[in-house]
C-alpha cells in the first residue's frame, strides 16, 4: 500500500547560462511526499545559490536540475538514473536519508562526487570515498544534543521517543543513549514508534511522566512530533522538548497551533536571525521569492551549491571535464579546503565525508525560532 | 490507576478503529465485497471537512455535514463507475478494481491538495474529562467518537431490521438472483449501501483526524486496514461485531505497547487475530453461514 505510485513532476530549475558552458549539478528530493518540506526547502536553497553564482558571472556557472524521489530509496536511484542522463557532472546525493543512502552507492559506482546538505545517516557516506556531507552525521547530532543538554543543565531525566523503522531516527538515538549516562544524564523512559501505524502516542507519554522525565528527547522528523506535542498538552504533560534539525519546519505545517511548540528546543547548523552579512542577504532573498524563513534545509542547499563553487575554483575544474575528472578534483579539495557559508564557519571535511562546525541550539518562541545562546 | 490510564488510551483507539470498520462491515454484509477504498474515501471526507472548517471559517458541524454530502456523492460516482459495471464479475475482480480505486483517490488527493501534512483542526476541541482528581483522563473526542458510534450502530440496526429498503438489503445479501426476481432493484440497493457507507466515512474521518491530527493523502489507508482487521476480527458483516472487534483491538494495541513492546505491538494484535480465526473462523460476533450446494 505504501508504494505509491506519484506523477513525478519535473521540475527544472532553470538557470541562464550566458557563455553556453556550465557545470551541471543535479541532485534529488522529495518534491511531493510526507517530506516534501525538506526536499522543497533544499531545491530551493541551492537554486538561489546558483542564480546568485551565475548573476556574478565567475568562471564558474551552474545549471541545476532537481528530480522528486518521494523520500523513497527505488524512486530515488530512478530519479538519479535521469540526471545522469542529463549528463550530471557534480551531485547533490538525496536531500534525506534512507533515499541517500540509496543513490550514495550509484554514486560512488558511478564515480560523480556527491554532496549531499541534508542526508545525515552514517551509512550515507560509509565506504565511499566521494560522497561528503554538509550537515552533521547523525551520530554527531545525538551525542551534540546530549552534550548541549548536559551543558545547559536542562535536566538530569530524560526520555527518549524515537523511530525504529527509520536509519535517521535510530542514529541519533544511539548516540544520544550512548553518550547521556557520561555526561549525568540519566535515560529514564526509552520508547518506540513505527510508520504509519501509530498516531497514538499516550503508551510513550505516559511512561515519560511516570518516569518523571524532565525533558523529553525527539530524534525525529516533524510530523510525528506534532503528533506528541498535541497528545502531551491534551494529557497535561510539559515537560521540556528537545529536537533535532528534522523538527524544522514544524512551524510551516499548515494548520499547525504554533503555541503547541511553545518553547521546543533544536539543535540545527542555521539560525535564521544571526546578524551576519551574509546568512541575512540570503534570508532577505529566500523571503521575497518563496514568502517564508528559509529552515536549516533551505541553508545547507544554499551552502552546498556555494561550497562547488568555491572547490571547483580551487581546482580550476573546467564544465567540459568528465564527471569521473571532476571526482578526482573534488576529494582531492573537500578534504583540504574551509569553507564559510550560513550554517556555520570554518566547515571542514574529513576524509570519510563527514563535516565538523558548530551546531547552533534554537528555542521557538511566540511562533519563530529564536537562537539560544 | 496506570492500568485504567492504559484502557482508556486503548478505548480511544478503538473507538476510531470501530466506526471506520462499521463502514467496512456494513458494505461486506449488503453487497458481500470488500470496499478497500474505505480508508481513502475516509481521507477525502477529511480534507473536505478541514476546508470548510480552517479556509472556509464554518461551523465545524457544518463542516461535517459538507464532508458527508461529498463523500456520500462520491461514494455514488465511484460505485457507478466502478463497481456497478462489475456486478457478475468474479468477486476478485471486484476486490481488485476497489484496491486500483483506493490507489486512483490517493493520488487524486495528492495532485489536488499535495502532500505537505495538514493539522486538522478538531471538530469539538483538545479537552479532556478529569476523573479522580485528573489521575484519569477522558478525552472529549473519544467520548464523542464512541457515543458516535453506539448511535451510527443503533440506527443501523433499526435501518437494515425495521425498513423496507433495510429489508431490501437483506434480501440482496441472501440472494441477489432471488431478491431480483422478488422484484428488488437489487442495483439500486447496493448503491445505496454505497452512499451510507461512505456518508459514514465522512464521519469517521473527521472524528479520526480529530483524535490524530495530521492530514495526508495516506492519512486512510493504514487506519483503514486495522480498521478491515477489526471488522475480521468482530466478524465481518456484523454491525455490533465491528463495534466490539474495533474497541477490543485498540485495548489490545495499546496493552501490548505498554506492557509487552512498543516495538512488537502490531505483532501481538495480528497474533491475537490469528487465534480468534482459529478457534472461531466467523470473527466474535459472525454469522456461521451453511453454504448450500
Amino acid at each position: 500500500m505504501k508504494k505509491i505510485l506519484i506523477c513525478t513532476a519535473l521540475v527544472l530549475a532553470m538557470t541562464s547560462c550566458a557563455f553556453g558552458a556550465a557545470f551541471k549539478i543535479g541532485g534529488t528530493g522529495p518534491l511531493t511526499g510526507g517530506a516534501a518540506i525538506y526536499g522543497n526547502a533544499a531545491k530551493n536553497g541551492a537554486e538561489i545559490a546558483v542564480e546568485e553564482i551565475n548573476a556574478m558571472g565567475g568562471d564558474v556557472q551552474f545549471e541545476l536540475r532537481y528530480e522528486d524521489d518521494t523520500h523513497d530509496a527505488e524512486k530515488a536511484v530512478n530519479a538519479y538514473n535521469a540526471l545522469k542522463d542529463w549528463g550530471m557532472q557534480v551531485s547533490l546525493g538525496s536531500v534525506t536519508s534512507k533515499p541517500c543512502e540509496a543513490t550514495a552507492a550509484e554514486n560512488f559506482a558511478d564515480r560523480i562526487f556527491a554532496l549531499t546538505p541534508s542526508a545525515s545517516s552514517a551509512a550515507v557516506t560509509e565506504g565511499k570515498d566521494n560522497v561528503f556531507q554538509m550537515c552533521f552525521v547523525d551520530p554527531n547530532q545525538g551525542s551534540a544534543s546530549a552534550q548541549y543538554i548536559a551543558d545547559k543543565k536542562f535536566a538530569k531525566k530524560v526520555a527518549v521517543i524515537w523511530k525504529n523503522d527509520d536509519v535517521y531516527s535510530k542514529g541519533i538515538r544511539d548516540t544520544f543513549v550512548e553518550k547521556a549516562p557520561e555526561l549525568g544524564l540519566e535515560v529514564v523512559s526509552e520508547t518506540t514508534f513505527a510508520d504509519g501505524n501509530d498516531n497514538d502516542f499516550s503508551v510513550q507519554l505516559t511512561d515519560a511522566q511516570n518516569k518523571g522525565a524532565e525533558l523529553v528527547f525527539l530524534p525525529m522528523y516533524y510530523q510525528p512530533a506534532s503528533l506528541i506535542l498535541a497528545q502531551a498538552q491534551a494529557m497535561g504533560y510539559a515537560p521540556k522538548w528537545f529536537g533535532v534539525d528534522g523538527m524544522d519546519g514544524i512551524l510551516t505545517m499548515e494548520g499547525f497551533e504554533k503555541s503547541l511548540a511553545e518553547g521546543v528546543m533544536l539543535l540545527t547548523p542555521f539560525n535564521a536571525d544571526a546578524s551576519d552579512e551574509k546568512t541575512k542577504s540570503f534570508v532577505a532573498k529566500y523571503q521575497a521569492k518563496h514568502g517564508e524563513i528559509p529552515n536549516q534545509f533551505a541553508a545547507d542547499g544554499y551552502d552546498c551549491v556555494y561550497a562547488y563553487k568555491e572547490a571547483l575554483e580551487l581546482a580550476k575544474a573546467t564544465p567540459d571535464m568528465s564527471a569521473e575528472d571532476i571526482c578526482t578534483k573534488m576529494i582531492e579539495q573537500f578534504t583540504t579546503m574551509t569553507f564559510n557559508g550560513v550554517t556555520g564557519e570554518n566547515v571542514k571535511w574529513a576524509a570519510n565525508g563527514e563535516v565538523t562546525k558548530d551546531p547552533k541550539g534554537m528555542v521557538i518562541k511566540d511562533g519563530a525560532y529564536v537562537g539560544l545562546d | 490507576m496506570i492500568f485504567l490510564n492504559f484502557f482508556i488510551s486503548g478505548i480511544s483507539l478503538g473507538s476510531i478503529y470501530a466506526i471506520i470498520a462499521l463502514g467496512y462491515t456494513m458494505v461486506y454484509g449488503i453487497a458481500k465485497m470488500l470496499n478497500f477504498a474505505h480508508g481513502d474515501v475516509i481521507m477525502v471526507g477529511a480534507y473536505v471537512c478541514f476546508y470548510a472548517i480552517s479556509r472556509y471559517g464554518l461551523n465545524p458541524l457544518l463542516g461535517v455535514v459538507i464532508a458527508m454530502a461529498a463523500c456520500t456523492l462520491l461514494g455514488i460516482i465511484v460505485e457507478r463507475l466502478a463497481y456497478k459495471p462489475l456486478r457478475q464479475a468474479p468477486s476478485l475482480a471486484v476486490l481488485i478494481t476497489a484496491i486500483g480505486m483506493s490507489y486512483f483517490l490517493q493520488n487524486t488527493a495528492l495532485l489536488l491538495w499535495s502532500s505537505n501534512p495538514k493539522v486538522f483542526p478538531s471538530i469539538i476541541g483538545r479537552g479532556a474529562f478529569k476523573l479522580f482528581d485528573g489521575a484519569l483522563s477522558v478525552s472529549h473526542v473519544t467520548v464523542l467518537t464512541i457515543a458516535t458510534c453506539l448511535v451510527i450502530m443503533i440506527v443501523l440496526s433499526l435501518f437494515i431490521s425495521k425498513t423496507k429498503l433495510g429489508k431490501a438489503m437483506r434480501a440482496c445479501s441472501e440472494d441477489k438472483g432471488a431478491a431480483q426476481l422478488m422484484g428488488i432493484n437489487v442495483n439500486a440497493t447496493i448503491s445505496l449501501t454505497f452512499a451510507i457507507g461512505s456518508g459514514l466515512a465522512a464521519i469517521a474521518g473527521a472524528l479520526l483526524c480529530s483524535a490524530y491530527p495530521t492530514l495526508m493523502p495516506t492519512t486512510g489507508s493504514l487506519p483503514g486496514i486495522k480498521a478491515f482487521t477489526a471488522a475480521v476480527f468482530g466478524g465481518i458483516g456484523s454491525i455490533p461485531g465491528a463495534f466490539l472487534g474495533g474497541i477490543m483491538l485498540g485495548v489490545i494495541e495499546i496493552f501490548a505497547k505498554a506492557y509487552i513492546s512498543s516495538q512488537l505491538s502490531d505483532a501481538v494484535v495480528f497474533a491475537v487475530l490469528i487465534v480468534v480465526l482459529l478457534v472461531k473462523p466467523s470473527g466474535l460476533l459472525g454469522k456461521q453461514l451453511q453454504e448450500k450446494v
